[in-house]
């Protein structure tokens, strides 16, 4: 696998390969998903007309892949949907990121897309909530805003005409991520969903799935409450500094049974990716009690016992699945 | 000295005039690295990483309709027999590079992808003749695997003349021989030559046969190739899931 080196003993190795082979054969049995290479003919109908989409071309009359992918057909629709790219954005999508660069009135952040995502500082709320005009002085104070290599949440808002990205971030739900691990995750193993925020609250850890493949796992926080007590209470405060370090103490103290769960949670998230898994709620949370309920320290989450352990658990998973459909 | 035995008609290495070394493909090597690959060709061995599209570093480079392709050839210090120090950008390397970015460039759609640019960096980790085409076979695995639409697969293959045969695929010894060594690299299923090297000279009838001998080696490296791709999407399709 990609991200895990591992070192398997001979009981392992020989679980595991049962596992995978389990794994495929529930995989063929499902459904008959047709994978196509680059250059792969896709056979169509050509009598009722087709509509070629992402991932094909015509060769000789013929649709060809340009990908390698899996065929997707939506009525007339024939398009090649890529494993293992990078994101492809769309309206709407909720994404984390990171600023790389601050220019003239934006953002820029870099979110696995082919170019870099611009946030306009018109296209987002203000620390004071207060809906005006950007002034030059908003201008000046961006870096207090966010700063280069802050990780931020938000949400595709289009296309500009000359193809490059603009996000928004008008929410409050939107904003910095602070007191957490962000992890990049393969891009095609986060499903667009209606929720994307998570609030996991039996260990008090937001988990944020951005369409992009970047995953946060972090503290939760009260959505707004800090950022409006902020800015009203410490200005007044100012000139009593000792209070103010109280304050910025209580501010960025994690617990340290949050800790350990965000890192639990993270690994899961690594052990998942790693995998190959698609990554939902439910299968990070599932990932993470087994953890639990096997007593394993969070180190070991991302050895060689574990992981078999979690392959052959996703397996019994599918099994009960189908069952279920039939 | 003799490369082919008059009596047997094999080659030094026991292999008939027509039979390539064993390939071997094996995807995803680099963990950070949007995708990447391993080549083998017998004892030749060549790792791919492709990273992008990404966003361009040098703003003056920029296209505006099309991706910007780079590609970065280089040999590992242990590469070869003999132990040395190889300096970044030498003659050899920077042609290799070129070649490498061409045929490349050749059969990414870049108009697809506009404004982004995409990284190709291939090392030699040893070093048995052909590595050209190992990397160029390396590099095709690699921008299959990152995902970037491409019109057809590239493959490489070498053939050579030598002691009056026709000889594909031809190792170290064989190509420092001195003869012809025929570079060609083609769109397998468009049936095009997108890349073709000689230094020396050939007549035409002979040449023609040693191309067509390329082509064929080309022919082979495309089928294990994409049957390389085909399991490689199948599996991560079955670890996903629905």
């Amino acid at each position: 696998m990609r991200d895990l080196q591992l070192s398997l003993n001979q009981t392992q190795r020989v679980r595991l390969q049962v596992a995978l082979q389990q794994l495929q054969d529930l995989a063929s049995q499902a459904a008959a998903s047709s994978s196509v290479t680059i250059a792969d003919t896709i056979p169509v109908n050509n009598e009722d007309g087709i509509l070629k989409g992402h991932g094909t071309s015509e060769l000789d009359g013929q649709v060809v892949a340009t990908l390698c992918g899996v065929v997707e057909r939506v009525n007339k629709l024939v398009y090649v949907r890529a494993l293992r790219a990078r994101y492809k954005p769309e309206v709407g999508d909720i994404i984390v990121g990171r600023v790389i660069e601050i220019a003239f009135k934006r953002w820029r952040l870099e979110i696995n897309f082919s170019q870099d995502a611009v946030l306009m500082l018109s296209s987002m709320n203000l620390p004071d909530g207060i809906q005006r005009r950007r002034t030059a002085v908003d201008e000046l104070n961006m870096r207090s805003i966010f700063e280069e290599n802050d990780v931020i949440c938000a949400e595709v808002r289009g296309f500009q005409h000359d193809g490059s990205l603009h996000l928004q971030a008008r929410s409050q739900k939107y904003g910095k991520l602070e007191r957490g691990q962000l992890l990049t995750v393969p891009a095609y193993l986060v499903k667009r969903r209606k929720q994307h925020f998570h609030h996991l609250e039996q260990y008090g850890v937001d988990l944020i799935l951005g369409c992009n493949g970047f995953v946060w796992v972090g503290e939760h926080l009260k959505t707004g409450e800090h950022d409006m007590l902020d800015d009203q209470e410490r200005r007044p405060e100012i000139s009593k500094s000792n209070k103010i370090d109280d304050e910025e103490q209580e501010w960025t103290f994690t617990p340290l049974e949050v800790r350990h769960h965000i890192c639990r949670i993270a690994n899961a998230v690594r052990l998942l990716s790693a995998l190959g898994f698609i990554l939902t709620v439910e299968a990070i949370i599932d990932t993470t009690e087994a953890g639990f309920s096997s007593n394993i320290e969070i180190k070991d989450m991302l050895g060689p016992e574990f992981y078999v352990q979690i392959v052959e658990r996703e397996v019994q998973r599918r099994i009960s699945l189908l069952r279920k459909k039939g | 000295m003799e490369y082919v035995n008059p009596l047997t008609g094999f080659r030094l290495d026991g292999r008939r005039p027509n039979e390539m070394r064993q390939i071997r493909g094996e995807i995803g090597v680099v963990a950070k690295a949007d995708g990447s690959a391993l080549f083998e060709m017998g004892n030749t061995k060549v790792i791919a990483a492709v990273y992008g599209p990404r966003e361009v570093q040098n703003k003056g480079q920029q296209i505006n309709n099309r991706a910007l392709v780079r590609c970065e050839y280089s040999m590992a210090n242990f590469s070869t027999g003999d132990r040395r120090r190889r300096p970044k950008g030498d003659r050899r390397s920077t042609e290799i590079s070129l070649v490498i970015r061409q045929t490349m460039e050749a059969c990414i759609l870049t108009h697809l992808l506009p404004h982004s640019q995409i990284d190709i960096f291939v090392q030699v980790l040893q070093a048995d003749g052909g590595t050209r085409s190992a990397c160029i076979n390396a590099a095709t695995l690699a921008l299959a695997d990152a995902g970037i639409p491409m019109r057809d697969i590239v493959t490489s293959c070498s053939a050579g003349y030598l002691c009056s045969t026709p000889l594909l695929d031809l190792n170290y010894i064989e190509d420092s021989a001195g003869g012809p060594d025929v570079t060609v690299g083609m769109l397998a299923k468009m049936d095009k030559v997108t890349l073709l090297q000689m230094d020396a000279k050939l007549p035409m009838d002979i040449f023609e046969n040693v191309m067509q001998l390329a082509i064929e080696g080309c022919k082979a490296v495309a089928h294990y190739i994409r049957e390389v791709l085909l399991e490689h999407t199948k599996q991560l399709e079955c670890h996903r899931g629905a």
